[in-house]
């Protein structure tokens, strides 16, 4: 299945699929489009933006403004809820239409869902959750006797659990495609007023057997802000013991501004919803403070938060691999700690407000 | 009803982290557990098969000692065993896997296929969508509950902020959470049966309708350019206060100095 240099060479573009849920673009949406635009320089190429949706025109100007110089829009009655066979019809019709040479795509419970599809509907390779992307030569360094290849997109992601990072090419398939987790890539500067050329796009919807039927749709109802967005958190692991016990670390947030994450066992016992887990199957984070208090430490919860500016950890066992990774690591009883530190950070707080 | 469920060996992710040369794990090297997220799969299958009668074929490509999962899945109560072996399918990507999976299957019966959300190992949550593809049946990833009712399923399927009641036309291809079930353990009975139960062994000549080109290193799209352990940023200060109020003291002072507070 490998393609010839000549075919390889009718591909042209970074493309980014534009996640949209409810007529709201995803977050993950504008940080591939700054990632895009990146990797768009060397090329000296554009940025598209793929919107897949039903009446989601209204989204272009956002996208653009976000860094798309394109957006190909396809917009049809079967694509108003995300399900697998229309999205992947849609996003692979546009791949063999238009040849994009790059295409990405949120890691997220949609894009970590379409992404595998439409690789394997358009027969080429696909590297999950990618940390960085960059465009550069394959092999990295030349080897006599075997052709090296320029302006390749390197993907480095890690493998493993975390112990391990691999980076990867995609030499002899178009388009070479990506998955990225949330909080991975930065997006620009919004450009206010910034216009994307406009092109609608429909391969047309025939119902088959794999167009699954969506019965029912029943979001979480949560007025929590959104954990990767905090600049604090105040994340508690199974040591915390009990759902009730959360609030020792809730009124601990609300002292210092933060908010409550978790890790992901917190979430297995159905202690905490999903979309509060950090970690490599949950939220990736870097907040300013990251409190890790009752948490272990286990390679995959790190992964989603080592990027955090200061790392604090309270753990009653001194040997957690948490303090690995903290900046400042107490050993002790948290029940005691929390509360204690609560009361000290709103004395403080307090004594300077009245200075 | 006829279940597949894909189940894969992993390298125990709390066991050291071994290397080939050409940068690819090296698996041989390194303690082996069925995938959890599988492990779920095929619990969700044992109980459907409690629930309404079925027959659970569980499937696994991998060097020959894969068969050890396959005999722990019999003992926990899957009715067959195939492991997928063959030194051509080695170094396979998540493409090269799925294709060679999608082979196998050809060969087989079935109503229902499970896999795995992701593996430990790899992480990618590719395999499962991508054999779906290749058979050309509907896919329902994260699931949280599986029931089945005539020639229809459905499932509860996860996403980042709500869920979907998904109902598909059988057969079809589901990928579980681990959060799907508490997967049971085996029985003596049934470690005694899998220790003597056959397993199918199928090779490269035994894959329905896949061209070389798709398998193994030299059939995968996606090459390893550079592989590595991963450089972790050291650890910094750690203290055993003599009592709370210390280690409070401790903490406010670092935040403090950090101006957080």
């Amino acid at each position: 299945m490998k393609m010839s240099p000549e075919q390889i060479a009718q591909y042209k573009g970074v493309y980014v699929f534009a996640q949209q849920v409810d007529n709201e673009v995803s977050g993950i949406a504008f940080e591939l489009l700054g990632k895009a635009k990146e990797l768009a320089a060397p090329l000296n190429t554009e940025v598209t933006a793929v919107l897949i949706g039903y009446n989601v025109g209204n989204l272009v100007d956002k996208l653009a403004e976000y860094g798309a110089d394109k957006v190909i829009v396809v917009d049809d009655k079967e694509l108003e809820v995300y399900r697998t066979e229309p999205y992947a019809h849609a996003l692979s019709s546009v791949i063999n239409e238009y040849k994009p040479e790059i295409v990405l795509v949120g890691a997220t419970a949609i894009g970590r869902d379409l992404g595998p599809t439409v690789s394997a509907r358009v027969e080429t390779g696909l590297t999950a959750d990618c940390t960085v992307l960059e465009i550069g030569d394959f092999p990295l360094v030349a080897v006599p006797g075997k052709e090296q290849l320029h302006n390749q997109l390197l993907m480095t992601r890690p493998a493993f659990g975390g112990n391990t990072i691999a980076t990867i090419a995609c030499p002899d398939n178009r388009p070479q495609m990506a998955t990225v987790r949330p909080g991975v890539m930065q997006k620009i500067e919004p450009v206010a007023g910034a216009k994307a050329e406009v092109i609608n796009y429909n391969p047309g919807f025939t119902p088959n057997n794999r167009y699954v039927t969506v019965k029912e749709v029943v979001k979480a109802v949560s007025d929590v802000k959104d954990i990767m967005d905090a600049k604090i958190l105040v994340s508690g692991g199974r040591g915390v013991g009990s759902p009730e016990n959360f609030k020792i670390l809730e009124e601990l947030a609300d002292a210092i501004g933060g908010q409550v994450s978790c890790s992901r066992a917190v979430v297995d016992s159905g202690w905490k919803p999903k979309d509060l887990q950090v970690g490599q199957t949950g939220k990736t984070v870097r907040p300013n403070v990251y409190f890790a208090i009752g948490i272990s430490g286990a390679i995959q919860h790190v992964a989603g938060m080592e990027e955090s500016d200061i790392i604090v950890a309270i753990n009653k066992d001194e040997d957690a691999p948490i303090f690995d990774v903290a900046d400042y690591g107490v050993v002790g009883d948290l029940n005691k700690i929390v509360p204690q530190l609560t009361a000290a950070i709103k004395a403080a707080k307090a004594a300077k407000a009245s200075n | 009803m006829k279940i597949i469920v894909c189940i894969k060996q992993v390298p125990d992710t709390k066991g050291g982290v071994k290397f080939n040369p050409d940068g690819t794990l090296d698996r041989g090297a390194m303690l082996a557990i069925m995938n959890p997220d599988d492990k779920a799969g095929l619990e969700a299958a044992l109980r459907l098969k409690d629930q309404y009668g079925a027959e659970v074929t569980v499937l696994t490509m991998g060097l020959p000692k894969a068969t050890d999962v396959l005999r722990e899945a019999l003992a926990m109560g899957a009715d067959k065993g195939v492991l997928v072996t063959d030194r051509v399918l080695g170094g396979a990507d998540t493409w090269a896997t799925s294709t060679t999976i999608a082979g196998a299957i050809r060969n087989l019966e079935y109503d229902l296929i499970i896999t795995g959300r992701q593996a430990i190992d790899g992480d990618t949550a590719q395999v499962g969508p991508q054999i779906a593809e290749h058979l050309g049946i509907p896919v329902i990833s994260y699931a949280q509950e599986i029931k089945v009712d005539g020639d229809k399923v459905t499932v509860k399927r996860q996403y980042d902020d709500r869920y979907h009641m998904v109902e598909a036309q059988m057969p079809c291809l589901i990928t579980a959470l681990s959060e799907l079930n508490d997967p049971r353990y085996m029985t003596p009975g049934g470690i005694f049966d899998a220790c003597e139960a056959e397993i199918t062994t199928w090779g490269r000549a035994d894959l329905k309708d896949v061209e070389d080109g798709n398998l193994g290193l030299n059939g995968s799209p996606t090459k390893i350019a550079k592989a590595s352990d991963k450089v972790r940023k050291g650890a910094g200060e750690k203290v055993v206060p003599e009592s709370p109020e210390d280690a409070v003291a401790y903490i406010v002072g670092k935040l403090d100095e950090k101006h957080v507070i």
